[in-house]
């Protein structure tokens, strides 16, 4: 249903924009209608270009994404308008989305207005009052109010009920559960679940690698806009293979169980085993390690060449 | 150290005042790291705000705040201008919104600090120094705020905040955005910030309980704008007393559990409406063991040394 094929974004940063910053390099994977990819890597490896490019907010610098096997670049007007009919996105600072100006539900009446005219004043009450049901959010607390007046987790989960009003077939979830305390966290991730099973394809964006694991049936790990591992789920977390995987899953905070330091490991580099000559100028691409289990060098986004420390 | 006495602030709305934060008295010793934790919505952001700035429509009601001996003037706008940042300093929720995107991120440390009376210069080897143990690359500070990702901004602002030594720092959420690596390192930086004295006291305002239980001395948990519970990391996380707080712990995930083997549960129902909020104890609609006496509203007592609770059936 989504594919992204060898997707690169590149900004241009500091003075004068004469630096080039490479967010997101040669990133291809694919999401079917039911499917929850998670997505996750440290902070600045480019999840969030990801989703945004995904979502058509921010242009790729090469590679195509399709949806539906249309290549969302070439969607104009009612086409693009179509196709957020059946793709949104909740943002991780959800006080950036909302306009300081208006109150905060806002952001459903104008979903109302784009996309059902129609509907009657009762029948988009009910609607909107389902909606915020299964965000567990109480309308009396969050209804007819200003952003400022909302907390951080409150705004966010108006956010996805936004995205239920429209019968979306996919969500690219960006930390949307990152600011919700435990149990509000639970409902949010159940409501995911349900509609996974009704056939909603989610783009799960998250450093929350307890959680990643709970919906995920694809996991791909991102380490400085590259992707340096990906498969399914089970696999990844259970055989983790790049060493950045590994340092993840031991930076996992558990409780009853304080951080002990581990050691980075360096090489035999899995994929250069597999590929020894491998030193394709287009930079290595990831191989197979398992059935649905892929990595790439290990010195892949390091300042370091392969095998070395 | 830190004393917050009876302290009551609400958010004035048309239709009438949010009561977001009702009575509520801890103390902070001296290098204590204390994660407050909590339902979203429950009042954290309120109380961290509280001891910095109140914004336009908070008002304080009631109750006192104390630090290192002196009162802080909670309602004074101006007079907390003093304490701002050199000896109270907050890194708030969302802190990356709020660094103007117009200035390069240099270029507004170096307005900050100018103006709080301080030359640049005498704290730019510092800057950097702390920019390292927070995993940033000096050039950042070349950078726009729209050019770093969110973590970056978080951590940039942690720096800022910590930079003239305050004495208590509030942390609002300051690792959520973060991937685990990141969240380890930033945590453990926090943690380094009160070992080399740089600030003396913290309150790491969070939802992860298990990123606290890492690095706080004590955790305080509150419920619908009061306090719960409040006791040693390891006496929360391991015999709680509190109805809420065992349902929260017990809420946790383990590592690994999938929604179709193991489908985990919240606490149901939801949090009461705080405008105004509900007499008893504001747990009771949701508290397995309520019964009569719930009707009124819990004192929040010590049940043994080091340990306070707000419940009927702790004491
Ligand atoms: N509008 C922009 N202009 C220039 N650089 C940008 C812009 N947006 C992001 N970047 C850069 O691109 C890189 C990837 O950023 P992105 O926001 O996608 O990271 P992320 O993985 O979502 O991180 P986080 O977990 O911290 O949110 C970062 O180095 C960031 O500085
Ligand atoms: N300006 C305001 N006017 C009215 N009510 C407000 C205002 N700001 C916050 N509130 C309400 O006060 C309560 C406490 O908000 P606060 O931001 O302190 O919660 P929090 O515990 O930090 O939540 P989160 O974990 O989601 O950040 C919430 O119910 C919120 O809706
Ligand atoms: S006081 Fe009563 S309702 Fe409140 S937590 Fe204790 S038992 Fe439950
Ligand atoms: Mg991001
Ligand atoms: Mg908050």
């Amino acid at each position: 249903m989504l594919k992204l094929e060898g997707v690169s974004k590149t900004y241009k940063v500091g003075a004068f924009a004469r630096q080039d910053l490479a967010a997101v390099r040669d990133v291809s994977f694919e999401l079917r209608p039911g499917e929850v990819v998670s997505l996750i890597g440290e902070s600045g490896s480019g999840k969030s270009t990801i989703g945004r490019m995904i979502l058509r907010l921010t242009s790729t610098t090469s590679g195509t994404i399709t949806f539906g096997g249309k290549d969302i670049a070439t969607l104009r007007r009612g086409a693009l308008r179509d196709y957020y009919r059946e793709a949104q996105g909740v943002f991780q600072d959800p006080f950036s989305t909302y306009n300081p100006v208006f109150k905060a539900d806002r952001v459903l009446t104008m979903i109302r207005q784009s996309y059902f005219p129609d509907v009657g004043d009762a029948d988009w009450r009910t609607r909107v009052r389902e909606a915020l049901a299964a965000v567990s959010l109480n309308p009396d607390l969050v209804l007819d109010k200003y952003p400022h007046q909302l907390s951080g987790g409150q705004l966010q989960r108006l956010l996805i009920a936004r995205a239920l009003l429209l019968d979306i077939k996919l969500l690219v979830a960006d930390e949307v559960i990152s600011m919700l305390d435990a149990s509000t966290r639970i409902d949010v991730l159940n409501l995911l679940a349900d509609l996974k099973e009704r056939g909603l394809a989610v783009l799960f964006i998250t450093h929350d690698l307890s959680l990643g694991n709970y919906l995920a049936d694809q996991t791909v790990i991102l380490r400085r806009g590259s992707i340096v591992e990906r498969g399914a789920t089970a696999e990844v977390f259970g055989d983790p293979t790049h060493p950045y995987t590994r340092t993840l899953l031991s930076s996992v905070p558990r409780l009853g169980e304080r951080w002990t330091d581990t050691e980075l490991e360096h090489g035999p580099c899995r994929y250069h085993q597999l590929h020894p000559d491998g030193t394709d100028p287009a930079g290595p691409a990831l191989a197979a390690v398992g059935d649905d289990h892929f990595v790439a060098c290990f010195a892949l986004g390091e300042d370091r060449k392969c095998g070395q420390p | 150290m830190l004393k917050v006495e009876d302290l009551r602030v609400y958010y004035r709305s048309l239709r009438g005042d949010v009561q977001a934060l009702d009575g509520v008295s801890f103390s902070l010793a001296d290098k204590e790291i204390m994660g407050l934790v909590g339902e979203s919505g429950c009042g954290k952001s309120t109380l961290g705000k509280s001891l910095i700035r109140l914004d336009g429509r908070m008002r304080h009601v009631g109750g006192s705040a104390e630090l290192d001996g002196e009162t802080l003037p909670i309602a004074d706008d101006a007079r907390m201008n003093e304490f701002r940042f050199r000896k109270v300093s907050v890194i708030p929720q969302y802190a990356m919104s709020a660094l103007n995107p117009t200035r390069r991120i240099g270029r507004m440390v170096r307005e900050l600090v100018e103006s709080r009376g301080i030359r640049f210069p005498t704290v730019r080897a510092e800057l950097d120094r702390r920019l390292a143990l927070v995993g940033l690359d000096q050039d950042v500070l070349e950078r726009f705020p729209i050019e770093l990702s969110g973590g970056m901004k978080q951590r940039m602002v942690m720096v800022i905040s910590t930079l003239l030594n305050p004495s208590l720092l509030i942390a609002d959420e300051v690792t959520s955005a973060l991937d685990v690596s990141t969240q380890k390192a930033v945590a453990t930086a926090l943690a380094g910030f009160r070992d080399h004295d740089l600030v003396r006291s913290m309150i790491v305002i969070t939802h992860d309980v298990s990123l606290v239980y890492q690095i706080a001395d004590t955790i305080m948990v509150m419920y619908a704008g009061k306090l719960a519970e409040k006791a040693a990391t390891d006496v929360i996380v391991s015999r709680p007393k509190h109805p809420y707080t065992q349902l929260l712990i017990s809420a946790l995930p383990e590592v690994g559990v999938r929604y179709d083997g193991k489908r985990l549960v919240g606490i149901p129902g939801s949090p009461p409406s705080l405008r105004p909020a509900p007499t008893g104890c504001r747990f009771r609609d949701r508290c397995p063991l309520a019964f009569d006496k719930c009707a009124e509203q819990p004192p929040f007592v010590e049940v043994e040394p080091g340990h306070s609770v707000a419940c009927w059936k702790a004491s």
